[in-house]
């Protein structure tokens, strides 16, 4: 392996962090961008406007300014919040939860991505065939079995190439979180460049990664399409 | 205007100074946002004519200059340049130095190269779209391929760019947000100022998120009215 001065191994475990981060934001952001699809696509108005003003807020403002918000301000309110539950019962309840920096991030990238993640479901939903939702309720399906078997399916292959891109995009922004303090592989690297005064040691490793990342997961996403394909015809 | 002012002067965070901070964050962001788009449009084109070139030797490294650009957070472009410029040897004594004793400049570079990497890509995109036809056509008139490209490829690539081009417009406004880690004082730099010295995370970040949505919406109606008048001719009727 790499040692860079020594800081290899540390950078590698950024490494790691960096990864972590970056596939469990996604599992957030895939859940919250099919609640918000289904919520927009709901009949119900206040649903709709929900998931209107979230994807609309979120995607309006920088990922940085929402990173700081939520980690700066998160804590903030979660203490008022254990506070109010603090004498809310009687001094029963004494909780103090310290927010680390990898469930902040965590959190606020999936939150963030969550807006991206719904306009892409929203756009594969309506590009099903609205007869076969008919044909699945006409089969006696409940909306759960109709959005399992039928929906997701189908609706998967439009949306790939979208997922594609968000979950690029994404693992780009992990990259922010060195800016909130988690030892991701930026931050470690900016701390070993500005101890040794050589950033090009350590910044093109890191790059690397980054590049290497992204040509692993098109691959992959590539292997997805094509399983996602079966039985279309390309046109 | 009394009673506005009255109620700046009983607002604790939001006095005169800081909203001041505010302002110069704004027109620093304003800056650092509309000359990266500037120049990386500029520097785009001939790129992205040379991306659609056939010949391996043009095209292959503006592909690998767009492929390492869009492929890699431009955190790390920043930190590099930021970082990197200081190891020139000598250029603490040169006259350059001026220029890069600030991170103005080190900022706008990068950015300048992300967004020309991205520009690159969607002109190229929109430049391949061009339909055969008019090609052969202008072609069939004589027209050699400086002619071809200056008056049929680009006017009408630069119209089938423009609502990729108000994304990357957008991209480019959240992106400028990361200027505030190399000590640039944008709107979000001013933010994390106020923050620091208020400790009021939600009133400073909120009200930035605020303007940014404001800058948002903005940029998302020009370029609306833009598209109405440019692709006129692909609209519903």
């Amino acid at each position: 392996m790499l040692d860079l001065q020594g800081y290899g191994p540390s950078i590698f475990s950024g490494a790691i962090v960096t990864i972590q981060l970056a596939i469990l934001s996604v599992a957030i952001a895939f859940i919250l961008g099919l609640l918000g699809a289904v919520a927009k696509q709901s009949d119900n108005r206040a649903a709709r406007t929900i998931a209107t003003l979230y994807t609309t807020i979120i995607r309006g403002v920088p990922d940085l300014v929402l990173m700081m918000l939520i980690f700066f301000g998160g804590q903030i309110a979660f203490n008022s919040f254990t506070e109010w539950l603090y004498y809310a019962s009687d001094e029963k309840i004494d909780i103090f939860i310290n927010i680390n920096e990898f469930v902040a991030g965590v959190v606020t990238i999936g939150f963030i991505f969550g807006a991206y993640m719904t306009e892409t479901f929203r756009g594969a939903f309506m590009a099903v065939d609205h007869g076969q939702i008919e044909a699945g309720k006409a089969y006696g399906m409940t909306k759960l079995q109709v959005f399992k078997r039928i929906m997701f399916p189908q609706m998967m292959r439009h949306a790939l190439p979208g997922i594609g891109n968000n979950w690029q995009v994404l693992l780009k922004t992990t990259a922010l979180v060195s800016v909130i303090g988690l030892a991701d592989m930026v931050r470690l690297a900016t701390e070993a460049a500005k101890s040794t005064g050589e950033p090009f040691l350590f910044f093109i490793p890191v790059a690397g990664v980054y590049l290497a990342l992204t040509a692993i997961t098109e691959w992959g996403f590539a292997v997805l399409k094509k399983r996602y394909s079966v039985g279309t015809v390309e046109a | 205007m009394d009673a506005l002012l009255a109620l700046i002067d009983a607002n604790k965070i939001f006095n005169l100074t800081t909203l001041a901070h505010y302002w110069d964050g704004l027109l620093m962001t304003v800056q650092l946002v509309f000359m990266s788009l500037l120049i990386g449009l500029i520097v785009s084109v001939p790129l992205a004519i040379m991306r659609t070139s056939k010949n391996r030797l043009i095209n292959y490294p503006v592909w690998l200059f767009t492929y390492v650009f869009r492929g890699t957070p431009l955190l790390i472009q920043l930190y590099m340049i930021y970082y990197g410029v200081t190891l020139i040897n000598g250029i603490q004594d040169s006259v350059f130095w001026v220029i890069f004793e600030r991170a103005y400049y080190p900022c706008l570079i990068a950015f300048v190269l992300n967004t020309a990497a991205y520009t690159t890509e969607i002109f190229r995109g929109a430049i391949e779209a061009t339909p055969k036809g008019e090609i052969e056509a202008a072609k069939a008139y004589g027209m050699n391929w400086f002619k071809r490209t200056t008056r049929i490829v680009l006017p009408s690539a630069f119209r089938r760019a423009i609502p990729a081009y108000s994304n990357e417009v957008i991209f480019m406004l959240h992106a400028s947000a990361i200027a505030s880690t190399v000590t640039i004082i944008d709107l979000t730099g001013a933010a994390r100022d106020i923050y620091a010295r208020y400790y009021a995370p939600f009133e400073s970040f909120l009200f930035v998120a605020a303007i940014y949505l404001c800058i948002t919406f903005t940029i998302i109606f020009i370029f609306k009215k833009l598209e109405n008048r440019l692709l006129a001719h692909l609209q519903p009727r």
